[in-house]
């Protein structure tokens, strides 16, 4: 390995994960991100600033990446995000807790799935019984075999993104990516 | 064993890769290993460290004579007065079987550890 090595995305993007953005889009930008993580948080307005410049060209993921050791609710918040999505309302969870990062708590989930008009029931028992806590490793481990050491990873059409989380830098990557 | 040779407790890099490994820690103890960092630092220095990050896996400090360890397998930067960024993964006999240096600014991450601990204990079921 040689400082120029970009590690590479190991698991391809499936059907199986939260994707926005069309299926035949020239890019797909992947980010593996802890919803704890107040860069992933920074990180978020720039993807949907992103998204709002580039457009249809442009596919993105969302992958659970939660640093459970340093951060107390990354682990609920990645499986309420999943249990949202059981629900059909992965992105407006998403959006939810990136624009509520400081209160992330089993009742702010409880109460983010009221906002979002979610059967509560269901919600909430899916997070006492973690039902969704696999799904949240193999995105984690996903992110470790592809060489995801930190939040918010990126990975632009499969190679890891090395440069530096701001609007202008990756949208110019991104139509880099896009022309060859 | 997994020894992780960094250069220093604090530093923006090896606070990410220590917090990775952290988080990590039940995957290589399903894989058989003990994961051990390493560096100059004292043990005083080691502790704050370790409380700070709520790190579960022990950091040796090869502090007098300082480098002593680095210097065995290599890897001392004589020069900056720390070791590299190093990592070695270790049989049960003690025989180094893989090991990497990662450029000094750069998190080395976990892929390569978990590869070469796999290939040492076959595995059922891989992720």
């Amino acid at each position: 390995m040689t400082t120029g090595y970009a590690p590479k995305l190991t698991l391809p993007v499936t059907d199986w994960d939260h994707i926005q953005g069309p299926t035949a889009a020239l890019v797909t930008l992947v980010e593996y991100g802890d919803y704890e993580c107040p860069h992933c948080g920074r990180a978020y307005q720039i993807v949907e600033e992103i998204r709002k410049e580039v457009g249809d060209q442009l596919r993105f993921v969302f992958r659970n990446f939660p640093l459970t050791q340093s951060h107390e609710h990354a682990e609920m918040a990645a499986e309420g995000a999943e249990a949202a999505a059981a629900q059909e309302h992965f992105w407006e969870m998403h959006r939810t807790l990136f624009t509520h990062q400081s209160e992330l708590g089993t009742s702010s989930l409880l109460r983010y799935a009221g906002w979002l008009g979610l059967d509560i029931d269901q919600f909430s028992r899916a997070l006492t019984t973690h039902a969704f806590k696999d799904r949240v490793h193999q995105d984690f481990m996903s992110g470790v075999r592809s060489g995801v050491n930190g939040t918010p990873t990126f990975f632009i059409n499969g190679v890891r993104y090395d440069g530096p989380v701001d609007v202008s830098s990756l949208i110019g990557s991104i139509g880099t990516a896009a022309s060859e | 064993v997994v020894l992780v040779f960094y250069p220093a407790d604090w530093s923006p890099v090896c606070g990410d890769q220590t917090t990775l490994y952290n988080e990590l820690l039940p995957e290589f103890h399903r894989l058989n290993a003990e994961l051990l960092g390493i560096s100059v630092d004292g043990p005083w220095c080691h502790l704050a460290f370790a409380l700070d990050r709520k790190l579960r896996f022990p950091l040796l400090a090869d502090f007098e004579p300082k480098g002593a360890v680095a210097r065995r397998y290599g890897i001392y930067r004589s020069q900056d007065g720390f070791c590299e960024r190093a990592l070695f993964v270790m049989d049960g006999e003690g025989i180094i079987r893989w090991s990497y240096v990662s450029p000094i600014g750069v998190n080395p991450g976990a892929d390569g550890i978990l590869a070469a601990l796999e290939a040492l204990v076959p595995q059922e079921k891989k992720i």
